[in-house]
């Protein structure tokens, strides 16, 4: 346990152990943990194809892993393993419970189109945490005022840009007052004038000392927003610990390298 | 043409016309219902509850409609079982056979469009349905079905129109449908020309509403299409 960034003691957020994931042929993980305490910002970083995505998507079973356990506040997804040796959610509806306690934030948004904003921001408060339309309504139209869209409640998400996309998407997330929120590259997929509204909404919950998992590429964000950073690389940890060591002294040089060509 | 054969052929032409759309929204819906729990079986990982709807479609779809209309309206009473079950007199009737024969027909057809049209929702839509907690059959009956029902509704309202045209053949089994109506007419006066093109106008015109109201329909189902999609950025 003495590589793990935390005080085991201290009462965890969110614990993953050991997670392996292997696509095809491709071992895309290869026993991977974190502990995230309440108010941790974890920045994951790594090349294309460390495993990060899928390491973040294994966390709230949109893959499921071949190994390993997840807990939020000590409840463990339960699991059964299958004929061919990988893991299947056992219980779908304490799957879907668990989930609702995250957020996740996806590259591509994923708002959904038929929807307007605030349809999409109050569909899972309704029909997930069965709260009154008119609580739902209320928490939605606050939310979205937070994310600074408070005169875009109407429109279509395709009326909408990238940008105002996914502060919706973020939106929809909060809403449902997650104890963790995953970031999965939110700003990769939009064009460079657009990245700032979106991490500077990201940046905003980090000050409200949110409890944060962020997949990114933005350096200069998860370096100033984060207070502990993992590197993966090949699907395993290469190095980890708070951004003032993984930025200024490295010790693995893959690490160093990757700094030295990313950070401007 | 003469235009006073025409005229007054239009009455009897258009109560046939009747039981055309009434032989066409019956079935059309019953269709639909049947075609939902089909497709949904059909995307199923699970092989065993796929099969039933592959099998399903592959007869219906492989074989010829009045072939099928034939079997249920001539074959079915030939079995003692079928004549002294409860069933009987529906199946004894002309129209019901027809009706069910088309609502099976069409419901093959239904269960390919929205087959597709689930696998037409993008994944991370449905991702974002399960990642934010709802249970698998919250996200069908919230998410994936009311999107694969927008998908489909074109290629549904092109199925609407081949039934129409399809339902001809219920004139084969005895009932007075538009194109019946137009035989029996034909049959008395002897003018094939003002009987057939008088109840081609028909279908015409029910085509041309039918157009207008899936469009209406597709209108009203994408309001995000509504004004022009701006990118910005």
């Amino acid at each position: 346990m003495s590589e793990l960034p935390f005080d085991p003691a201290a009462s965890a957020v969110l614990e993953v152990e050991n997670i392996h994931k292997r696509f095809g042929g491709n071992d895309v993980l290869k026993g991977v943990s974190l502990s995230a305490n309440c108010g941790d910002v974890i920045s994951i970083l790594g090349s294309s194809g460390s495993g990060k995505s899928t390491f973040l998507r294994c966390i709230n079973y949109l893959e499921t892993p071949d190994r390993g356990r997840v807990l939020l506040r000590g409840e463990e997804v339960r699991t059964k393993t299958m004929k061919t040796g990988g893991l299947v959610p056992a219980d779908q509806r304490q799957l879907a419970r668990l989930r609702a306690r995250i957020g996740f934030v996806f590259q591509s948004f994923n708002l959904w189109p038929h929807l307007t904003v605030l349809e999409n921001v109050v569909e899972a408060p309704i029909h997930v945490s069965k709260v009154s339309r008119k609580e739902a309504h209320e928490r939605a139209e606050a939310m979205l005022h937070r994310v600074g869209l408070g005169d875009r409640m109407g429109h279509y998400p395709a009326h909408l840009s990238g940008g105002q996309q996914q502060r919706a998407a973020i939106a929809r997330a909060l809403v449902m007052e997650p104890e963790v929120i995953l970031f999965d590259e939110p700003t990769s997929a939009l064009d460079p004038e657009l990245v700032n509204e979106v991490l500077q909404v990201i940046r905003s919950l980090a000050e409200e000392g949110r409890t944060m998992l962020i997949v990114t590429h933005e350096m200069g964000f998860a370096r100033e927003v984060s207070n502990w950073i993992m590197f993966l690389h090949e699907g395993k940890v290469e190095e980890q610990g708070s951004p003032e060591k993984i930025f200024n002294h490295a010790e693995s040089d893959r690490v160093r390298q990757f700094m030295a060509s990313h950070v401007h | 043409m003469q235009w006073d054969v025409v005229i007054a052929m239009v009455p009897r032409l258009a109560q046939g016309a009747l039981l055309t759309l009434n032989l066409l929204f019956l079935s059309g819906a019953i269709g639909l219902c049947l075609a939902v729990p089909m497709a949904l079986a059909r995307v199923s990982r699970r092989r065993g509850l796929s099969l039933i709807p592959r099998v399903y479609v592959f007869f219906f779809r492989g074989t010829p409609l009045l072939v099928q209309l034939f079997l249920v309206y001539y074959g079915l009473g030939q079995f003692e079982a079928v004549r002294e079950s409860f069933l009987w007199p529906v199946l004894y009737n002309a129209y019901w056979c027809a009706v069910l024969t088309f609502s099976m027909h069409t419901a093959a057809y239904i269960t390919e469009i929205l087959r597709g049209a689930i696998q037409a929702v993008p994944a991370g839509e449905v991702e974002a349905a399960r990642a934010i907690g709802m249970r698998p059959m919250q996200v069908y009956a919230r998410i994936v079905l009311p999107r694969a029902f927008r998908i489909a509704l074109p290629a549904y309202g092109n199925e609407l129109i081949l039934m129409l045209k399809a339902s001809a053949l219920a004139s084969t089994i005895t009932l007075l449908d538009l194109t019946g109506t137009a035989r029996t007419l034909y049959a008395k006066n002897y003018m094939p020309v003002e009987s057939f093109v008088t109840a081609g106008a028909f279908y015409l015109i029910i085509t041309f509403v039918l157009t207008r109201v899936i469009a209406f329909l597709e209108k009203r189902l994408h309001p995000e299409r509504k004004e022009p999609v701006v990118i910005v950025g």
